[in-house]
């Protein structure tokens, strides 16, 4: 295969969030400071680049934490709870559409009425209300979005479940006697593995940002937590004299999903072009 | 008047079966001819898929291009009518349309003769009209585009056009949608729709393939009666010898880019020259003459893919009379009356006892 | 058709029915409401009287009958915070939050659907390659903090535009852009594929051989067989819009539903908030019946089956 722009992208991508898991895993190691220490003589100084010093390099917050390091343990924050959400949600959602798929009729049914069920309910209005209503804490918000975030799951699994249990050899071991747990995890889930790759790039990438707003709002993760979308929120009433507090959490944001889109969008590339040969 | 071109109307109408050529020969018109090419090429990318075509349609004239499908006979059509795929590179010495020089003109100048002097009918009458529109908008349309017509009159033409290609209760049809349309009448109403602003030239691309024998034979019998009405110059594709036999003034063979035998279409049938064509007729089963204990004939072997530095006949390796120097460039010969061939073997190969 | 519609009519109905339970069960999630009312410096006495006011004390399953029933009715009971009836407060705030959807809509299309076609008349260029990077840019655009830069940009260095409230129109045009842009990227994504499609059907060669205008080929002939699919998904994410603009309405403080459901959830205002969740769950339902409505008149296959 041609080594083309799709890889390059796939590749930065991958670069990207690899890089991020890495600073999350060793954020003690990389971070300068303590991220939770305030200094309220140094409060809001601006980053290196924008005339502050050596000392924080990406300046402080409002209460003089030194934000580079805040930013290396946000990255915990944001990587947590993508892999967290997408483990809970895709296990829900992959169980249900391989159901559905698989065994059809009043089966299939019962699948997608749950999905349209959970389509029509307001996202961000239900994981607000019940991280409200339960108390906010990174727990919660992990829970709540796992238990929202898997129709696209169960969509994309039922489908490929519906073309793959069709297949000659499915129908073989099928009709050797093997058991139907047996077909559906060995057989079935191996096949469809990759397109569920792709929705799983696509549903951390939401958590992600999802966590962010629900953290911007004040009922995510809460303080003094170093959630990116709390950052952006409570350098929000500084933004006009110093712009670079919400910039420099928005951008990470911003780059994180960037890549575990490219990421995805590689995936699926790959996958088009495997299926197109 | 053309007199000369009526039908013996006691002819049966089978495409699939081969029919004596009965149509005589076309008087000789002084006039230029509607469409002349000459060594027309077209390449896709490395492919060659056509290679060098010449071919003249006069007014008034059917000619048929016949060959296996891949041959490069679509290829021709589109690439006539400039609807060629993206990326397909077009040459040619010569490409004339009436006094239009075709390989000068803009896609602009080029759609502006489009459904209006030269129009084009195509395989699938399933999906070649747009399933969101009535037939009437869509037929209308080519007349507001081309003539300017307003859309009262534009229906009423419309509706003159689908009574004249055999459709009845026109004025229903015009509101109807392709769905609600059978395959043979949705046929018919590309060929009304391409004949809508008098064309000179039409181009119907195995316009008979995707339909039922019955329907098939209406059809054919509808473009021969409009040709003669309309003195139209049809250029009809189809790899059918039995439509060829029906339909044909003249015909040229193509095989892999190339045209490698044209002649009238008596000519044709009663001395086919090049061994392709002679193979082609060996496999139509001829009614009385087909013995059930002799094996119809069949040409063994694919065609070529023509990849850059191909020379030589494309036939070679699949023709019982192959000879080293087939390997390089072939001579076109000429037989009397307009009869030409792509081939080494002398004229009377085989026949010489 | 009309079987089909009847189905998914039914579906409706039942997804209606399991909305409101989901919505009225959500506002249990914390166990004692009454606690929750009183708030902290309550005493037992207080907390009694409150649970016996708002019948809390009855069971689960009457309160739940209660409320469905003046739901139904068109009562969705009253705010403890506002001390007014939940639906007109709905009333009064929905024509913010519908003009917001809208406009937000209306601009995700005006977009999407030109870049779209644009990219597909271009498939495999570095222009089809540049407006797919500008999807995958505007799809890890967080919305929040869009929102703060447009008003950082627009609002305050260059003063073009009011950065909150809805005094004039002019106040729907940053929160429009920033709710249209979560939409464009996957309707714009469509209209791509689906023209790509619709370029490369027979139709489309029908059309050329007419000569008719490259405009008329792609704007009447391959457009509206491309729409049909973006139609229907429009729908349904104006449906996710209007859902997702209650973090929109908090920043630029427009009062609409989406700022009345998030002060509501602050100040523990369940009924409101039972009430929004219900309302956006309908609105959504009802889209999604109208884009398969809407697919059955573009498509006049459909119409007829």
């Amino acid at each position: 295969m041609r080594f083309s722009a799709r890889h390059l992208a796939a590749l930065l991508g991958a670069a990207i969030v690899g890089g991020t898991l890495a600073v999350a895993i060793m954020a003690p190691l990389l971070a300068p400071h303590d991220p939770y220490a305030q200094d309220l003589m140094r409060r809001l100084v601006p980053p290196e680049w924008l005339g502050g010093t050596s000392l924080n390099p990406f300046g402080t917050d409002q209460l003089g934490r030194d934000y580079l390091s805040r930013l290396i343990f946000g990255a915990r924050i944001s990587m947590l709870i993508g892999i967290l959400t997408v483990v809970t949600s895709g296990t829900i959602g992959v169980t249900l559409g391989v159901l559905g798929g698989y065994f059809g009729g009043r089966v299939d049914d019962a699948v997608m009425f749950v999905i349209t069920a959970r389509l029509s309910i307001p996202l961000i209005l239900v994981a607000l209300t019940v991280v409200a209503l339960v108390g906010s804490s990174l727990a919660v918000v992990v829970a709540t979005l796992g238990l929202l975030l898997w129709d696209r799951f169960a969509v994309v699994a039922r489908t490929t479940t519906m073309q793959v249990r069709n297949l000659d050899y499915i129908a073989a071991a099928r009709a050797a006697g093997a058991s139907r747990t047996h077909i559906l995890l060995r057989e079935v889930l191996p096949n469809i593995v990759s397109h569920l790759l792709v929705v799983a790039t696509l549903e951390m990438a939401l958590a992600i940002l999802l966590e962010a707003a629900l953290s911007f709002l004040g009922l995510g993760v809460p303080p003094p937590l170093p959630s990116w979308g709390l950052m952006i929120a409570e350098g929000k009433d500084y933004m006009f004299f110093s712009p670079w507090v919400i910039m420099v959490p928005g951008v990470a944001l911003f780059v994180l999903v960037l890549g575990i889109n490219l990421l995805g969008d590689g995936l699926r590339g790959l996958l088009g072009a495997e299926r197109g040969q | 008047m053309r007199s000369g071109l009526s039908v013996n109307p006691g002819l049966p109408v089978n495409s699939g079966l081969p029919v004596r050529p009965v149509l005589p020969e076309r008087p000789v018109l002084p006039e230029r001819p509607v469409l002349e090419m000459a060594n027309l090429r077209v390449r896709f990318g490395q492919v060659a898929a056509v290679r060098g075509v010449s071919l003249r349609i006069e007014r008034g004239e059917t000619h048929c291009l016949v060959g296996e499908s891949g041959c490069g006979k679509s290829v021709t059509a589109l690439a006539v009518m400039g609807l060629l795929a993206r990326g397909a590179e077009r040459r040619t010495d010569v490409l004339r349309f009436q006094d239009h020089d075709l390989s000068l003109l803009t896609e602009r100048g080029m759609a502006r003769l489009r459904g209006d002097r030269m129009a084009m009918i195509f395989q699938e009458p399933m999906t070649s009209l747009n399933p969101a529109y009535t037939v009437g908008s869509q037929m209308t349309e080519v007349l507001a585009r081309h003539r300017g017509t307003a859309r009262r009159a534009a229906r009423v033409r419309a509706a003159e056009l689908l009574a004249r290609v055999g459709i009845t209760a026109p004025e229903l049809r015009l509101g109807q949608y392709p769905h609600q349309l059978s395959g043979g009448l949705r046929q018919r109403v590309m060929i009304a729709m391409a004949l809508l602003c008098d064309p000179d030239l039409l181009i119907a691309d195995e316009p008979t393939t995707a339909l039922d024998v019955t329907v098939q034979a209406q059809i054919l019998r509808l473009l021969q009666r409009l040709q003669r009405e309309l003195g139209l110059a049809l250029l009809l594709i189809t790899h059918d010898l039995g439509i060829v036999a029906r339909m044909a003034h003249r015909v040229s063979v193509m095989y892999a880019g190339e045209v490698v035998e044209s002649a009238p279409v008596r000519a044709l049938f009663a001395a086919p020259t090049h061994p392709y064509t002679r193979g082609l007729l060996d496999c139509i089963p001829v009614p009385g003459a087909a013995r059930r204990d002799v094996p119809l004939g069949s040409i063994p072997g694919v065609v070529p893919r023509m990849v850059p530095g191909f020379a030589g006949c494309a036939f070679r390796d699949r023709c019982g009379q192959a000879m080293a120097a087939c390997a390089e460039a072939v001579p076109l010969r000429r037989i009397a009356d307009g009869h030409a061939y792509l081939c080494r073997l002398a004229e009377d190969w085989g026949k010489a006892a | 058709m009309l079987r089909f519609l009847l189905r998914r009519l039914a579906l409706a109905i039942l997804v209606c029915l399991t909305v409101l339970v989901v919505s009225f069960t959500l506002t249990r999630l914390s166990g004692d409401l009454a606690v929750a009312i009183a708030g902290p410096n309550a005493t037992p006495e207080d907390v009694a009287i409150i649970r016996k006011n708002y019948g809390f004390d009855r069971p689960v399953v009457v309160q739940f009958t209660d409320w469905a029933t003046r739901a139904a009715e068109g009562d969705l009971g009253r705010s403890y915070v506002y001390k007014a009836s939940v639906a007109d407060l709905i009333k009064e705030r929905l024509p913010i939050t519908l003009t917001l959807g809208l406009t937000g809509l209306l601009i995700a299309l005006a977009t999407a659907i030109p870049l779209g076609v644009l990219a597909a008349l271009h498939e495999g260029s570095l222009l089809d390659r540049a407006i797919g990077l500008l999807a995958l840019l505007g799809q890890a655009m967080p919305s929040f903090w869009l929102s703060l830069v447009l008003i950082i940009w627009f609002g305050l260095k260059l003063q073009l535009l009011p950065i909150s409230g809805v005094d004039t129109w002019q106040g729907y045009i940053l929160p429009g852009i920033v709710l249209a842009f979560s939409a464009i990227p996957a309707l714009m994504r469509l209209t791509r594929a689906g023209m790509i499609d619709a370029l490369a059907a027979d139709y489309i060669r029908t059309a050329r051989a007419k000569g008719l205008s490259l405009a008329t080929i792609v704007l009447k002939h391959a457009l509206r067989n491309a729409a049909m699919p973006v139609v229907s998904i429009a729908a349904v994410q104006l449906g996710f819009m209007l859902g997702g603009s209650i973090v929109i309405e908090q920043i630029f403080a427009l009062h609409g539903v989406g700022y009345l459901a998030w002060e509501s959830i602050s100040k523990n205002d369940f009924p409101v908030v039972q009430a929004v969740v219900m309302l956006l769950a309908v609105i959504y339902i009802g889209l999604t019946l109208l884009a398969d409505a809407m697919n059955a008149v573009l498509d006049p296959r459909l119409r007829a089956a």
